[in-house]
């Protein structure tokens, strides 16, 4: 299908594009990447009267390292966090998330803060950033804030950002020294949307888990922090019996749907099988450190 | 209400200045206001691959950018790489290789594996199918299209 009419504004700076959102009155969209915006443009599912193009801001593109903090601009394209540096070293659970997101000619263009944006409930950013305990920094006509992952999503495709406000940039948590991290993800074919995926941070010290923190996607209508499972694992030994109880916890905490691709009781025990696999692996990662 | 808009887009090194309707697909723009129908539409909601080009040297959906979000860039499309009686070095090894049979898809491919080439180690088959993952080709069962980007891979070497 080809898109209903819009008006086309290339934004000159942050300012600029608030201005344009406010005029908008709620029915402007930006577009950064326009690889989840565009198809549902193109199928008329979205029908903006303006179009806010940020793609020719400066000082968007950046991946910055700002104390134990990652900070990833609104163009920062999949492709670069993919090959950046302070990513690989720092936030290696999202280098390796990466190797998962959609395919080469969709990383070129798409952005890490515009998948946030658009919130699919089984894409690895919207996850990667409740699991590092994200911060979405917006901005608008009428200031600017800040919105912590937990309440930035709120159903499928539904986050917390006001239609007048756009995203500048999101915070993620650089992981401690010593951090041990896991990811597993289970898709028909590589770079599709995954049936189910489970991403785990913890540290060890003195033989026992800390700070545990488990999330998944592709089972709910959102992603979701599993608060039981992490408080369960909170300074256990993670041998076998305290991993088979997270793996309980975990099934009964998710809300699968059945769809074409797979049943909800598949997904439950697809997510299960994955999350121990990937506290597995988060443990041996995980090097020993003080207290 | 959505005003045309003046843009200038070069295309295979060639300048073109349009006015065009903001909800213009580039898909649309390359086929219909300039006339280079090599581009393929198949999905138009970015699946299929098809409609592969180069923005700016990487490889992106055409149908997926808007003509005129790109006044001042640089687009290459499948007819820079050959014409039909001088074939360039990818398509030529899809034709030694015969890793196109309706060749609906195939512009699509050619363009991605032209980045690949340009941008890519392309050091394992995994690799190299990984890259090819967002095209799709009902045709060929994807076999040929490897064997083709591995001599292609091979011939280039190393990436600098």
């Amino acid at each position: 299908m080809k898109p209903a009419r819009f008006d086309y504004v290339r934004a000159e700076t942050v300012a600029h594009a608030g201005e344009i959102l406010a005029a908008a009155g709620g029915d402007g969209k930006v577009l950064a990447g326009g690889q989840s915006l565009m198809p549902m443009i193109n199928f008329r599912l979205v029908k903006p009267t303006v179009l806010v193009d940020i793609n020719h801001i400066a000082g968007l593109d950046t991946i910055a390292l700002d104390g134990g903090r990652l900070r990833l601009g609104a163009l920062v394209r999949h492709r670069m966090t993919a090959e950046d540096g302070l990513v690989k070293a720092h936030v290696p659970v999202l280098h390796h998330a990466m190797k998962h997101v959609a395919h080469l000619t969709v990383r070129n263009r798409g952005t890490f803060c515009g998948s946030v944006c658009h919130a699919d409930p089984a894409a690895e950013m919207p996850m990667m950033t409740l699991l590092l305990d994200g911060l979405m920094h917006t901005a608008s006509s009428r200031g600017t804030r800040a919105v912590a992952a937990r309440d930035f999503f709120v159903g499928s495709l539904v986050t917390a950002l006001e239609p007048h406000e756009m995203v500048t940039a999101i915070e993620i948590d650089a992981l401690p020294p010593g951090a041990g991290w896991g990811f597993e993800e289970f898709a028909r074919r590589h770079g599709d949307y995954a049936l189910a995926s489970v991403a785990v941070v913890l540290e060890r010290q003195g033989g026992h888990a800390r700070n545990v923190r488990v999330a998944t996607m592709g089972v709910g209508e959102m992603p979701a922090r599993m608060d039981t499972v992490e408080a369960a694992l909170e300074g256990s030994a993670m041998d076998d019996r305290a991993l088979d109880g997270a793996v309980d916890l975990l099934r009964a905490a998710v809300a699968p749907n059945s769809d074409l691709n797979a049943s909800a009781d598949y997904r439950r025990h697809l997510v299960g099988a994955l999350a121990r696999r990937a506290l597995a692996d988060a443990w041996s990662r995980a090097t020993e450190t003080a207290q | 209400m959505s005003a045309r808009a003046e843009i200038t887009v070069t295309v295979n090194g060639i300048a073109y200045t349009r006015a065009v309707d903001p909800r213009l697909l580039l898909s649309d723009f390359l086929r219909q206001e300039i006339g280079l129908t090599g581009t393929h539409v198949g999905c138009e909601h970015g699946v299929c691959g098809a409609c592969t080009i180069l923005l700016d040297g990487r490889s992106a959906r055409s149908c997926l950018l808007l003509a005129v979000q790109l006044d001042g860039a640089a687009i290459e499309t499948v007819e820079s790489l050959g014409a039909m009686d001088r074939l360039g070095r990818v398509q030529e090894a899809f034709r030694a290789h015969h890793a196109l049979q309706c060749g609906f898809c195939t512009p699509g491919f050619l363009m991605t594996i032209t980045d690949m080439l340009r941008h890519h180690p392309l050091e394992s088959d995994a690799e190299i199918r990984e890259a090819l993952s967002g095209n799709v080709c009902r045709c060929t069962g994807y076999e040929h299209i490897v064997n083709a980007v591995r001599e292609l891979a091979r011939e280039r070497g190393p990436l600098k």
